[in-house]
């Protein structure tokens, strides 16, 4: 875990995700009072995973604020807001939803500081939930990070641990530009260590979770968990295999990556996201492109197949990217 | 305060106005009109580029609307926003530099004509995207609430626009709110090329204040005194806390939808018969001269101001480098 601090620390906690995120709008709203947060549902219900649990009584509900079910009212006034000098924290309660107010992410969202010629930044924080969970099918569990990274004047970060969580929220309110923070559903239960004392994580820098000698195996979110076990079993069968976390999708790490490749000679990169499109094409792209003669096989992607995510328990199985599929393509490899 | 509609005539004696507010009216007029036929001419001779909404007819509304405001009020425009730019108080020189695409432009050259923004007098900024603007005035407002200020926003828009979702999601979250954002509606008959009429359910744009609890006002438009009594009404009431309103300006679209527009919809009678009837400048004379509020040399000197202050900007921005090509990467990311 000390890899991802920006300084070295030693007493450490053990909380969830959830935890994780609450601590880091706990600190950053009582250290800048610019900093609110809009959504449904967050200021009574304390959000449907308990992200903001307690935040009202701390800072008010001037601060955290229930909005109509209107996404693009939402995330419209947070860039306004932000126009006038406000450092707002936009909650898409499911990611899914974005899609709703699409208009105001990449037409205003991610504009407005280049097409006006650097007049203000939009410093924002769009959280967005994703991913799978409890069999929400179609239009709840969806990966749509993809999107986002194809949009220029977005950064997007995405974490896979408590620890990251914290120090990537924390660092994507500081940050003066628009930030798309996902956060995957089945993660907000998940315990791990988080140092005690502040500290930011860095956007834009992978973090190399585990050094190996044979394959870069890169994923981020909930799939680096599955990556992890994935080479655990691989290390069983003699293979050793580098992971690369990669934290933020854009910008792309690609020094991370291209160094670790030039070390193993293979890249497979595993996300839950549909495969076709997907970050794991970006990666295999500026791979092929910049570093083609290191590779000593073909490079491997791990994705969701190309359908809507699907509800009934087998067919979601099937959907669903797991160790050992991870570990057969990497297999597969060798 | 939130039945019908209200239609409302000017009813404030022109004695009661001072000289420095009817100066100011004919002035940010005859800046407006003239400023328009110049960039229409050097659209047609092929330096101006890109697409060009012209604001010919429609002067007086941004004119006595923001008589009523401050520097530090906000507004958001729409693609025909060279008027409210001016009538906010930007600087015509770099105003034209940046429809000339300019590197001395408000927006370094990157914005053009449909994304001019001026931040230093509170112009957050025109926008290509048709209803972009009514969420973001909303979150303008807000943040100004938040921030304890009794300053406004105003968010411009079309009768097309009037039909986005963006009016509704946005006017309910104002109204809900009790935000400072007045919905100000000019009503120029046409959705682009389309008769509003034909497209929408209600005859009037106001109509709808009701359905959100809100005060909705209907003047004519192409009367500076009457949008600026019934907009002075509705600002005040906003920076006291009142909430938000609408204010729906009739008047009539002179030029076509963009500079070039063949115009097939209608007949060159209708139009000249609408200008000649109703053309808000000379209006304005009549009334001033009629009441003896203002002498013809009074007139004229500010319409040799203008003319100098024009040809200075225009001046300016043939005679302003284009970027260098480096540009092209700067002012991605703070």
């Amino acid at each position: 875990m000390k890899g991802s601090m920006c300084k070295a620390v030693d007493r450490m906690k053990t909380i969830t995700f959830s935890q994780a995120t609450l601590e880091a709008m706990q600190e950053e709203m009582a250290r800048d009072e610019r900093v609110f947060v809009m959504g449904e549902d967050i200021a009574r219900q304390g959000g449907i995973f308990g992200q903001f649990k307690g935040l009202p009584a701390q800072f008010g509900t001037g601060r955290i604020m229930d909005t109509p079910i209107s996404e693009t009212a939402i995330v419209g006034a947070c860039i306004g807001a932000a126009l006038a000098g406000m450092r707002p924290v936009a909650d898409m309660h499911f990611a899914d939803f974005a899609g709703v107010c699409f208009d105001e992410i990449y037409n205003q969202m991610a504009k407005i500081y280049y097409m006006f010629g650097g007049q203000k930044p939009v410093s924002m924080v769009l959280r967005a939930p994703d991913g799978l969970v409890n069999q929400a099918a179609a239009q709840h569990s969806q990966s749509l990070e993809a999107f986002f990274c194809h949009i220029p004047g977005l950064k997007v970060v995405i974490p896979s641990n408590p620890a990251d969580a914290k120090g990537l929220l924390k660092a994507a309110i500081r940050d003066d530009n628009p930030v798309i923070y996902f956060e995957h559903k089945a993660l907000f239960s998940m315990k791990g260590e988080v140092p005690e004392e502040e500290y930011v994580t860095p956007i834009g820098k992978a973090k190399v979770v585990r050094e190996g000698k044979d394959v870069t195996l890169v994923s981020y979110s909930m799939t680096m968990n599955l990556a992890v076990k994935a080479a655990d079993m691989l290390e069983k069968e003699g293979i050793s295999v580098e992971l690369i976390d990669l934290r933020t999708i854009s910008p792309i790490d690609k020094e991370t990556i291209l160094n670790s490749v030039a070390k193993t000679s293979r890249l497979a990169i595993a996300h839950e996201a549909v495969k076709q499109g997907g970050v794991g094409a970006e990666i295999s792209a500026i791979v092929a492109e910049e570093a083609i003669d290191c590779l000593d096989a073909p490079i491997v992607r791990v994705g969701a197949p190309f359908t809507p995510v699907p509800f009934a328990r087998p067919l979601e199985q099937a959907y669903r990217i797991t160790p050992d599929k991870i570990a057969a393509a990497v297999r597969g490899m060798m | 305060m939130c039945a019908m509609p209200v239609r409302k005539e000017a009813t404030l004696p022109l004695a009661r106005y001072d000289k420095e507010t009817l100066k100011f009216f004919y002035e940010t007029m005859v800046k407006i009109r003239n400023f328009e036929l110049t960039v229409e001419k050097f659209f047609f001779d092929g330096e101006i580029p890109g697409f060009v909404h012209l604001y010919i007819g429609e002067e007086a509304t941004a004119t006595g609307v923001m008589a009523n405001l401050r520097k530090t009020d906000y507004i958001q425009s729409t693609h025909r926003g060279h008027g409210h730019t001016i009538a906010k108080g930007a600087d015509l020189k770099h105003m034209m530099a940046e429809l000339f695409g300019k590197s001395t432009g408000s927006c370094k050259g990157k914005g053009g004509s449909m994304h001019i923004a001026d931040f230093s007098v509170g112009m957050l900024g025109a926008n290509g995207i048709v209803g972009g603007g009514f969420t973001m005035a909303t979150g303008a407002a807000l943040a100004q609430k938040m921030q304890k200020t009794d300053g406004v926003a105003v968010a411009f828009f079309g009768d097309g626009a009037s039909n986005r979702g963006t009016f509704h999601e946005a006017a309910n979250m104002a109204a809900a709110w009790k935000l400072p954002v007045i919905f100000l509606c000019e009503n120029n008959q046409w959705a682009s090329t389309t008769p509003y009429r034909t497209t929408t359910s209600v005859d009037d744009i106001a109509d709808r204040a009701q359905g959100y609890g809100m005060p909705g006002v209907i003047v004519d438009g192409n009367d500076v005194f009457a949008v600026y009594e019934a907009a002075k009404e509705l600002i005040e009431r906003a920076r006291s806390g009142e909430g938000p309103a609408i204010l729906e300006c009739k008047t009539y679209r002179i030029k076509g939808h963009f500079v070039g527009d063949p115009e097939m919809y209608r007949t060159k009678e209708e139009v000249q018969k609408v200008l000649e009837e109703t053309d808000p400048i000379p209006r304005f004379e009549a009334k001033v001269l009629k009441a003896k509020a203002m002498t013809k040399k009074e007139l004229e000197t500010i319409r040799t101001r203008v003319e100098k202050e024009l040809a200075e900007a225009l001046e300016f921005a043939r005679t302003s480098p284009e970027p260098e090509v480096s540009a092209l990467y700067e002012g991605l990311y703070v």
